[in-house]
């Protein structure tokens, strides 16, 4: 990256910027560590994506063609595991390091050096959970979600990796989160208030508090899995006064909010897109912050809702239900603003607001789904079932994933001080767009007409769908190779990007030349 | 790439539409399940009736206010009105939906008054059904051939989702279900039902129904139970009351003699080419899922019989695990699971295949002298 120049004004005397690796490895830039999460999060998007191509050249057919079901039960975890530790996080981490500094008007995040351990300590994790494949009885074989006792009694010898990779993707998290927090906090340019951050600022805001909150919980229940495993205690074993049902409770207790830490920064590059290329101002800002603040409060008591099978008291069932139907409030107040946005604006369709646009449609058609698994009685029917795989993909996949891609296309110019080619990004674009459908929506059939989710074979009357699916599959995933391809020609070269190459956008991070210095904001901005 | 994959697009619609695959929830056969595929359409119509509207006024936006046609942005930004209507109306249709869910989920929960009791008990990888009101229980396996599974055979109409002993219940009539487990979790459910409980070690839940129709219905595992999960289906036969009582003491006649039988087996013994292919037809059934076929097991997850120290010298040792199982551990107690003829003949097959060869024969008095352990 052409950050040279910027690094020659910098009078700093007692530093001299290392070269080749140990400038990445001793990095405390906010820019460079900003790089290495997206670059990390993507080569696990690139893992744990041969991992769901295994699953499906598996599904394509009835019968056991390729792997065996063991394997396979490692395949769905691990690709759950890595799809959302190792790329959906790590890339929203990647993008408030990058822009939350330039967005606020701050030289680099507030604790530089935690924030180069918060990165370096991810690769370790990584390398941990996916060595344990190769260990005799294989890697972790259930779920994602490691329900208890299959998860304790009845997992093979590589369940302590497991945990301890776990434990330090948690801790890394949970400092990254720190960094934001006291960054927003403390480093806002003089003029900055809390009302008048970028939505993107904000979402994050919110998203460290619930990381802060969620991930001890996380920790918290994998030490209880270590420790009635190895160590003979009975937290989620009858036999010893335990419970199995507890170990859902405190899962969730992490996993619900966990879900939303995936989605509010989505909504903050969403908020900050669809203006930029509507050339009009965001609709109803206040009323994005109050709807973020509540979907962050709800989401702490909705989690049973993962949990209507178990057998809850009726009661219970009742509460959690309607907490749940009520996050469709703020979240449509969002989806309501975003519209009116574009109303009566001037739009334009740049590869980044293409995927801004996918993100708001189809992230909503995810909310569908998530309204009806709210509603009890029919939950009992659609759980566990791959109607459930379709809804959690849809918002993940076409959500999360979705908003990172166009926060990729819309910041590349600052990033790398090049324009992308925007008919390979349109090509990337359209061929996500259809084959990504392809692949999920049928899962939503597949689901309604009874198919098991996490099943390496099924019988006959779903074998049509799956291999429409698998078809959508294959095709999302060789997509994915044009993204790669559009980014590397972008660092490379390219027409060169001005300091503001989208007539629309708005924020402090476009009043900086592109690319952007390797120091920015060494004297704050005044912000009226 | 692009032309490509649409003519595999294309290829496909055909296949789908001419299959008979069914693309919806079932309506079931019960009040229940009736009564949830309501909810589940006027929800999916709300839902639709939303996204027509959001979504058509996101295309309205995109084509007519476009740069390219010319048109100049607007100035507006907000509007405490819009977003107190759009906060409310949401409110107000969520507040309908609530109240058919909530009516239809006491009616679910309500256990009261059944006439029939069945305890359903899952274990890795089979179900166990448990009349109360009668003395006859059985395990529930999955009947189809490991050929079909491996491709070496076609597969049958019912594939993955066939068994060799169906849970009978009698239709018109409340029957309560105990779901609870001997290992993990797992989760029973039938479609046409609407019934989906999990089963919980050490905990009893429960669910009922009320069957309308007979007939067979077909229902799976719902929770990952661990290697196998893909392969333990529910099936379910709903016969007319009288048809289900002459069935029931049918069963119950068969168990008692069996149950003789036992005893009368205690001071016979059984020749060597008996107990091994009996034997093997056992193993087949009940062990080779974790043990695998060549009696290797899957190194770090299921141990190897094959030339290993207890199989080769502990005899003891060999009949307790089997009859007793091995807590901590996916070993089950197959003691209450097999008769005496079976344990007797696996545990001989066990010693005797894949080069074993110790010549050991066990017979039933052998085995019976641990099961009361």
């Amino acid at each position: 990256m052409s950050t040279v120049a910027g690094e020659m004004d910098h009078h700093d005397h007692h530093h001299h910027a290392p070269s080749g690796i140990t400038r990445w490895l001793f990095t405390t830039n906010h820019k460079d560590i900003g790089s290495m999460y997206l670059w990390f999060s993507f080569i696990m998007f690139l893992v744990g994506g041969s991992m769901a191509m295994v699953i499906r050249a598996e599904l394509f057919q009835p019968g056991l063609q390729l792997v065996e079901p063991h394997f396979f039960n490692q395949m769905t975890t691990v690709h759950g595991l890595i799809m959302v530790f190792g790329a959906v996080m790590p890339a929203f981490t990647g993008l408030a390091n990058w822009m939350v500094p330039m967005m606020i008007g701050a030289p680099d995040m507030a604790l530089p050096r935690m924030n180069n351990w918060s990165f370096w300590i991810l690769p370790f994790a990584f390398a941990i959970l996916l060595g344990s494949l190769f260990m005799e009885g294989g890697g972790p074989a259930f779920g994602w979600t490691f329900y208890a006792p299959l998860s304790t009694t009845y997992s093979s010898d590589s369940t302590a990796l497991f945990v301890f990779s776990v434990h330090i993707m948690g801790i890394s998290s949970i400092m990254g989160a720190i960094n934001v927090i006291v960054t927003i906090m403390n480093m806002r340019a003089p003029g900055m208030t809390y009302m008048k951050m970028p939505l993107f600022v904000w979402t994050w805001f919110i998203t460290a508090f619930l990381l802060i909150a969620v991930m001890p919980v996380l920790a918290g229940a994998v030490t209880m899995v270590l420790t009635d495993k190895y160590f003979g205690t009975s937290f989620f074993d009858a036999a010893g006064g335990g419970d199995p049902v507890l170990f859902q409770h405190i899962f969730w207790f992490f996993g619900h909010p966990e879900v939303y830490i995936m989605i509010l920064p989505s909504f903050g590059i969403i908020s900050a897109i669809i203006p930029a290329f509507s050339r009009k101002k965001l609709f109803g800002y206040s009323s994005m912050v109050y709807a973020t603040a509540a979907i962050a409060g709800l989401s702490f008591i909705v989690w049973a809702h993962h949990m209507f099978t178990t057998g809850m008291p009726v009661a219970a069932e009742i509460f959690f239900m309607y907490a749940t139907m009520l996050i469709s409030v703020p979240t449509g107040v969002k989806v309501f603003n975003w519209v009116a946005t574009m109303w009566r604006g001037s739009i334009t369709f740049e590869t980044p607001m293409l995927f801004a646009l996918a993100f708001v449609i189809l992230f909503t058609i995810g909310g569908f789904s998530g309204l009806m698994l709210a509603i009890t009685p029919v939950d009992f029917q659609y759980h566990d079932t791959y109607f459930v795989v379709a809804h959690f993909h849809y918002v993940l996949v076409t959500g999360a994933i979705f908003s990172i891609m166009a926060a990729a296309y819309y910041w590349l110019p600052k990033w790398t001080g090049h324009m992308y080619n925007e008919t390979l990004a349109k090509w990337h674009f359209w061929t996500s767009l259809i084959s990504v459908n392809v692949l999920f929506f049928p899962m939503h059939f597949a689901g309604l007409a009874g198919m098991p989710r996490r099943i390496p074979d099924y019988s006959l009357q779903f074998a049509d769908i799956n291999q429409i699916v698998s078809i959508g599959g294959f095709a999302f995933g060789l997509s994915q190779l044009i993204f790669l391809a559009v980014v590397i020609k972008c660092v490379r070269g390219g027409e060169k990007a001005p300091a503001k190459p989208w007539e629309g956008a708005e924020g402090l991070e476009w009043t900086v030349p592109s690319p952007a210095p390797y120091h920015t904001f060494e004297t704050p901005p005044e912000v009226k | 790439m692009s032309t490509r994959l649409i003519t595999a697009l294309l290829a496909s619609i055909p296949l789908a539409a001419s299959a008979q695959s069914q693309l919806n929830l079932t309506q079931g056969v019960t009040e229940i399940s009736q009564r949830v595929y309501d909810l589940h359409m006027t929800i999916f119509y709300i839902c639709c009736v939303i996204g027509v509207i959001v979504f058509g006024a996101m295309f309205v936006s995109m084509i007519l206010h476009r740069k390219s046609k010319g048109h100049k942005p607007a100035t507006f930004h907000e509007n405490v009105k819009v977003e107190i209507l759009w906060t409310a109306i949401p409110f107000l249709i969520l507040v309908g939906m609530a109240i058919p869910a909530t009516k239809t989920l006491f009616a679910m929960e309500d256990t009261s008054e059944a006439e029939v009791t069945v305890l359903v008990t899952g274990s890795q990888w089979k179900w166990h059904y448990k009349y109360f009101d009668s003395d006859v229980e059985y395990y529930s396996l999955l009947a189809t051939r490991q050929d079909q599974i491996n491709n070496r055979l076609d597969k049958g109409e019912n594939y993955l989702l066939e068994v060799d002993r169906p849970l009978v219940i009698p239709t018109d009539t409340k029957v309560r279900f105990l779901v609870t487990s001997d290992d993990v979790i797992h989760s029973w459910w039938v479609p046409d039902f609407a019934v989906k409980k999990d089963a919980n070690p050490g905990f009893i839940n429960e669910a009922w129904t009320k069957v309308d129709e007979p007939g067979i219905y077909r229902g799976q595992c719902a929770e990952l139970c661990g290697k196998d999960h893909g392969f333990m289906p529910v099936v379910v036969i709903a016969k007319e009351p009288a048809e289900y009582e002459a069935w029931i003491n049918e069963q119950e006649a068969i168990a008692k003699a069996e149950k003789e039988e036992e005893q009368r087996l205690l001071s016979m013994s059984m020749s060597k080419d008996e107990l091994m292919e009996l034997g093997e037809r056992v193993y087949l059934g009940s062990c080779a899922a974790c043990h695998q076929p060549s009696g290797e097991g899957i190194p770090g997850v299921f141990p190897s019989l094959k030339g290993t120290n207890m199989v080769m010298n502990d005899k003891a040792g060999h009949i307790n695990i089997v009859v007793n199982g091995k807590s901590g551990t996916a070993m089950q107690a197959f003691g209450n699971q097999l008769s005496l003829r079976e344990l007797a003949a696996v545990i001989t097959y066990e010693r005797n295949a894949w080069g074993n060869d110790t010549g050991d024969l066990i017979q039933a008095a052998d085995v019976n002298e641990f099961l009361n352990k």
